[in-house]
């Protein structure tokens, strides 16, 4: 007995991939991103130190996801280059994450009408301003839909439970604490009405887009000042302008001994000093 | 053209596994923006060189000053032309050879750098640094046998072995390390007569840049491509400390002060005897 091609319409077909690929989001753990009085905030619920689930695109850009890992990392390298060649063929500055976020929609879109399956991930594209009013926040799903967000964004296995209890608690202007402490509250809430879970540092990803950095803006956020910004008996809100005065990789603040200043890499001297009184 | 259904679409070799290297990444979707990727016309011409790089190392790092000067000819192309950049927070690159080049290179070696820590998320090591800018110099060798070649110092922190060290380059693409101290450019025979009398084994940070400006000094006192600080425009060599708190360029002010001493030093006594 050999088997029939039969016919599926096309709106069963697009049914039953939206379907598999939801399934598969809802499966993983929640993102949230919201937006603070110095920049954006980025909370997953992650105990991997490795396998990151937000990383730094450009100097002013990140990314976050969730759903199936070696599709989003696939993107997140593909965001990497894509901004990296970018900023080398023109200029830094015309590195946009709305550009990012257009190519994402479209690869996500072709993939998930052509491909044998679509990508099951849901991400988000962040830019932090000069000042809140001109962050951006861009979600893309597994289809290629963007939505341009404002103020926070949840996805994830209880990415609508949180959405809706950030409507009614987040406010602009924030703090990196309140906002931090928000987000770790709702991330710990059992979307199926269960106890809430406290979230411990070590079951935290936690990283920012600092608007006030020079340059490279974007920085995760471990150790003790993490756990610093999630008591509430501590003084702490905010993270330090400087970075950590060890030497090695400084992607990471974890407030323990905070630098003299900082000295993010600069591709020349600052421009200030060369503009003196030299004719 | 009609716009195909995957119009906008990332292409693959943007989603392709593997490399973090930008410049891999570059030869094999973009080669047309690899200096190595294009096809020069045979024939020669002229174009702007870069000239005296110095390199010093010092008790926990090391400098790097590089003169200001860029030549095409007899004519001085420009004056205040950088060529010590910041390769990542714990390097440097200086540059000799054709500037247009050079500087492209430079620009190239720092997204490398970058490139490769957001996509590992980690540093590379000193040497993983000095290898790949090897490979770009490499790279380069056609060009160089036209007579566009480039010849980069690099001086770097190095993490795992705390202190500064020193590579240097052939057109080939060679990559030797330097004890010490080095200089490379058309004014480095004398910049190295000078280092070698100046230099010695556990200087400070100010004597180490001081002796890397009057090395600068005595190249330009007998090269003509290379340019001493010039007081009338105050134009004054650059200069970058590499330690353990990354790279950092001297102000204008502080640099002056440096050029004061050394000039005041040699007031009567040109060649700096001691």
């Amino acid at each position: 007995m050999t088997s029939m091609p039969f016919y599926v319409s096309p709106e069963q077909l697009m049914k039953d991939r939206a379907d598999y690929a939801r399934k598969g989001i809802a499966r993983g753990r929640s993102v949230v991103v919201l937006g603070y009085d110095r920049g954006i905030l980025f909370v997953a619920e992650n105990p991997s130190r490795a396998l990151h689930k937000v990383s730094e695109i450009y100097d002013r850009i990140a990314f976050a996801a969730v759903g199936k890992y070696n599709e989003f990392e696939n993107l997140r390298v593909a965001g990497v280059r894509y901004a990296d060649l970018r900023g080398y063929s023109y200029d830094r500055i015309d590195v946009t994450a709305r550009g990012l976020a257009n190519a994402y929609a479209q690869t996500l879109g072709t993939v998930f009408t052509q491909e044998s399956k679509p990508y099951e991930v849901e991400i988000v594209v962040a830019e932090v301003g000069e000042s809140a009013d001109d962050d951006q926040i861009y979600r893309l799903t597994y289809d290629g839909s963007v939505a341009d967000e404002h103020g926070f964004v949840a996805m994830g296995g209880a990415g609508d439970v949180i959405e809706n209890a950030l409507k009614d608690r987040w406010t602009p202007g924030m703090s990196l604490g309140a906002a931090l402490t928000l987000a770790v509250e709702l991330l710990g809430k059992d979307p199926a009405g269960g106890h809430d879970r406290s979230l411990e540092p070590a079951q935290l990803e936690v990283a920012v887009l600092d608007r006030e950095r020079p340059r490279r803006t974007f920085r995760r956020i471990g150790g003790t000042l993490l756990r610093d910004l999630l008591n509430h008996t501590s003084r702490v809100t905010d993270a330090p302008s400087v970075d950590d005065a060890t030497p090695g990789h400084h992607d990471i603040l974890t407030g323990e001994a905070p630098r003299d200043e900082s000295t993010n890499p600069q591709t020349q001297r600052p421009a200030a000093e060369d503009d003196g009184d030299r004719s | 053209m009609s716009l195909g259904p995957d119009a906008g679409r990332l292409p693959a070799a943007y989603l392709a596994a593997g490399s973090s290297s930008f410049t891999e990444f570059l030869g094999a979707h973009a080669p047309q923006l690899l200096p190595s990727g294009r096809r020069l016309p045979a024939g020669s011409f002229e174009a702007p060189h870069g000239t005296t790089i110095v390199s010093a190392t010092f008790d926990g790092g090391v400098v790097m000053a590089g003169d200001r000067r860029a030549t095409m000819g007899n004519i001085i192309a420009n004056r205040d032309m950088e060529k010590v950049f910041a390769a990542d927070e714990y390097s440097a690159v200086g540059i000799a050879g054709t500037a247009g080049i050079a500087i492209e290179l430079v620009k190239l070696f720092q997204v490398e750098l970058e490139h490769y820590e957001k996509i590992e998320g980690a540093l590379l090591s000193l040497e993983g640094k000095a290898n790949r800018l090897a490979s770009m110099i490499r790279a380069n060798l056609g060009m160089a046998m036209q007579g566009l070649s480039v010849v980069p110092l690099f001086a770097g922190y190095d993490l795992e072995r705390p202190g500064g060290r020193i590579f240097s380059y052939d057109v080939t693409g060679g990559c030797y390390e330097e004890k010490d101290h080095h200089s490379v450019g058309s004014g480095s025979l004398f910049a190295r007569g000078s280092l070698r009398k100046l230099w010695r084994p556990g200087l400070g940070t100010d004597e180490a840049v001081s002796v890397a400006v009057e090395a600068i000094y005595d190249a330009a006192d007998d090269d003509s491509a290379t340019g001493g600080p010039d007081l009338t425009r105050r134009i004054w060599p650059t200069v970058a400390v590499i330690d353990d708190a990354g790279v950092r360029f001297l102000p204008d002010d502080e640099l002056r002060g440096v050029v004061e001493q050394v000039l005041a030093q040699r007031d009567g006594n040109p060649g700096g005897a001691r």
